[in-house]
């Protein structure tokens, strides 16, 4: 990306001035605030609060979850990526369509859905019980709620990325006697990685803070099936604004380092 | 703190505010139950209004659980009354953001709670596990459902209630918490709110007995058709007391204190208590009581303030980190 001698949007000032502004109202002064709050304890209770044994069982069990749905959804995702890209078959735009409905349904009601679909009683959940499989009120619940709402984001990062790359650099490749498992590894997957890993990223993301559908599904047992978005709203229903805020400001710096390191290898992929 | 009380504080003036309109405009905070309760309530209370002074006042109702709602007033939705779940819940509006004094509860009769209800027990068409009382909770392959008394003021109730019984049972507070130790055991599932926990025993089909809010198992018992469903009353319970107030400062502000005091105090009305007995609700006018005698079920009934000494010192010991309630789950 060379230097643009006529940008299309001129003003460089005036952009970057809303750009700032703009991010200071929605992002930079809530989250300050955040911290600004948390500051009002000491490292040794910020500390107690973020290291007692039900918050750490609901962090590995947060992050565990929503790196499993991203993991589930980076390879599906593609997968229904390349399906809607490279073929046309009847139902192709509804199929389209569909992708990104997770996105509009409220997440509450995605929850309760699955929930009965899942319970022991349910529909889906009966048929499984007997082999012994339990999904809802389980870890398995809450990757399954998260793969639902995190569906859209592999998809619609990779997508276009895919419809840029023409067919004929495929084709190029297998007449110079690449192997189908070698034109995926040395022509297409350079090309879709640093979207695909925008896609898990997000998803990612999107999974650690998901509450809405989860708790429908989690059971909510402490220790077990809690996340850490419950034990935030357990510490604000006993009005204990600065724990809650602890708790935040924990998933906020996890989450940022997590994100960045993935932004960096991202970097490395693209400028090696 | 203070930025995120101003900016909810402007964000709710913008959605109140609106227009100004000729009639008057009343916004009653309330829990999740009492939905169907105020939709009636507040149409009746419209047309009293209306023949008593001549003036047009509309009701808006916000619902929620009992503890958010609490705390969107304390960040500033501009609440005229307040009918929640839980004294204590009230208590805290007084204490942290003085909208009201602290002896609001002193206001109104009968603990300024117009309505009461119980807790008691739903159970599967037959009864098939045999559930007449909460010594059958903790029988051999018994499951409970009821909701987290962590987020939900309705499973605070149910709680608060089991240890009473088990009190009463047992005669001390040591058995009384293995009790409750044995019942939460068997509670395969802890839903947030009280309708959650209804939704996974009614439609997800989970569990033999829900622990639930009697206006609430009523609800359901109704939605079910009637007969799928049974509803037990253990021999004894917990007075619950949802109480309402009006929140002073905001009232005197928006100039609508006469209108909201009128509109707590036709609660107390027979009027008012007929609309809360037809949606469940005990009522406190005896009259109305015996109208309503088949319904509700005598059985004894223990108060928050003669068995546990009120919420604020129920609440630290059972129920915030570290209380009674956590401990049940250490040591997994």
């Amino acid at each position: 990306m060379s230097r643009r001698t006529s940008p299309v949007i001129p003003g460089f000032g005036l952009t970057l001035g809303y750009t700032i502004v703009y991010l200071s109202l929605l992002v930079l002064i809530p989250l300050g605030a955040m911290f600004v709050h948390a500051a009002q304890l000491t490292w040794d209770q910020f500390w107690g609060i973020i290291t007692a044994p039900r918050v750490l069982a609901a962090l590995r069990l947060s992050f565990g979850t929503a790196f499993a749905s991203a993991v589930i959804n980076s390879v599906i995702g593609v997968l229904l990526a390349w399906v809607l890209v490279r073929y046309t078959f009847p139902g192709r735009k509804i199929i389209d369509a569909m992708i990104d409905l997770p996105f509009a349904l409220p997440t509450a009601v995605a929850g309760i859905a699955l929930t009965a679909l899942y319970a022991p009683a349910g529909l889906i959940g009966s048929l499984l019980q007997p082999l012994g499989i339990k999904i809802a009120f389980t870890p398995l619940g809450i990757t399954l709620a998260l793969v639902f709402v995190t569906l859209p984001f592999v998809v619609r990062t990779v997508q276009p990325v895919l419809a840029d790359i023409p067919k004929e650099i495929e084709e190029a490749a297998a007449c110079l006697g690449a192997k189908p498992l070698q034109v995926f590894r040395y022509v297409l997957l350079p090309a879709i990685l640093p979207a695909w890993l925008t896609g898990f990223a997000l998803a990612f993301a999107r999974g650690v803070g998901e509450y809405g559908s989860v708790i429908f599904i989690a059971g909510n047992m402490p220790m077990k099936t809690e996340i850490l978005p419950l034990l935030i709203m357990v510490k604000l229903d006993q009005y204990d604004y600065t724990g809650a805020t602890a708790i935040g400001v924990m998933m906020l710096v996890v989450s940022f380092i997590l994100l960045l390191g993935i932004n960096l290898l991202q970097r490395r992929i693209e400028h090696p | 703190m203070f930025i995120r009380r101003f900016a909810l504080a402007a964000l709710a003036g913008v959605l109140i505010a609106g227009p100004a309109a000729a009639a008057t405009e009343l916004l009653n905070v309330s829990y999740d139950p009492t939905r169907e309760l105020y939709q009636e309530y507040n149409a009746a209370f419209a047309k009293h209004w209306k023949s008593e002074t001549g003036e047009e006042v509309t009701v808006k109702n916000s619902h929620g659980g009992s503890g958010k709602q609490g705390r969107s007033v304390i960040d500033g939705l501009r609440a005229d009354v307040v009918t929640l779940a839980l004294a204590g819940d009230i208590d805290q509006i007084s204490s942290r953001s003085k909208l009201l004094p602290d002896n609001w509860q002193t206001r109104l009769p009968d603990n300024s709670t117009p309505y009461t209800s119980t807790i008691v027990f739903l159970v599967r068409k037959g009864n098939p596990k045999g559930i007449h009382d909460w010594a059958d909770l903790t029988k051999e392959g018994v499951e409970v459902i009821t909701p987290n008394p962590k987020t939900s003021g309705g499973a605070r109730w149910n709680f608060l209630a089991a240890w009473a019984w088990a009190k009463k049972e047992y005669g001390s507070d040591e058995k009384a918490q293995a009790y409750v130790h044995d019942l939460y055991k068997r509670v395969p599932v802890l839903d947030t709110g009280a309708r959650g926990s209804t939704i996974t025993f009614v439609n997800n089909q989970l569990g033999d007995v829900l622990i639930a809010w009697e206006n609430e198992a009523f609800l359901a018992k109704k939605e079910q058709g009637g007969d799928q469903l049974e509803i037990i009353v253990p021999s004894l319970s917990i007075l619950a007391e949802p109480p309402v107030a009006v929140v002073d400062k905001v009232a005197d502000r928006k100039g609508t204190r006469k209108v909201a005091e009128a509109y707590l105090q036709y609660l107390y009305s027979e009027e008012g208590q007929r609309i809360a007995a037809r949606n469940f609700y005990r009522p406190r006018n005896e009259k109305v009581a015996a109208e309503f005698a088949q319904q509700f079920p005598k059985l004894e009934l223990v108060t928050i303030d003669s068995a546990f000494d009120g919420w604020k010192s129920a609440q630290p010991k059972f129920f915030n980190d570290g209380g009674i309630f956590d401990q049940i789950y250490q040591g997994h």
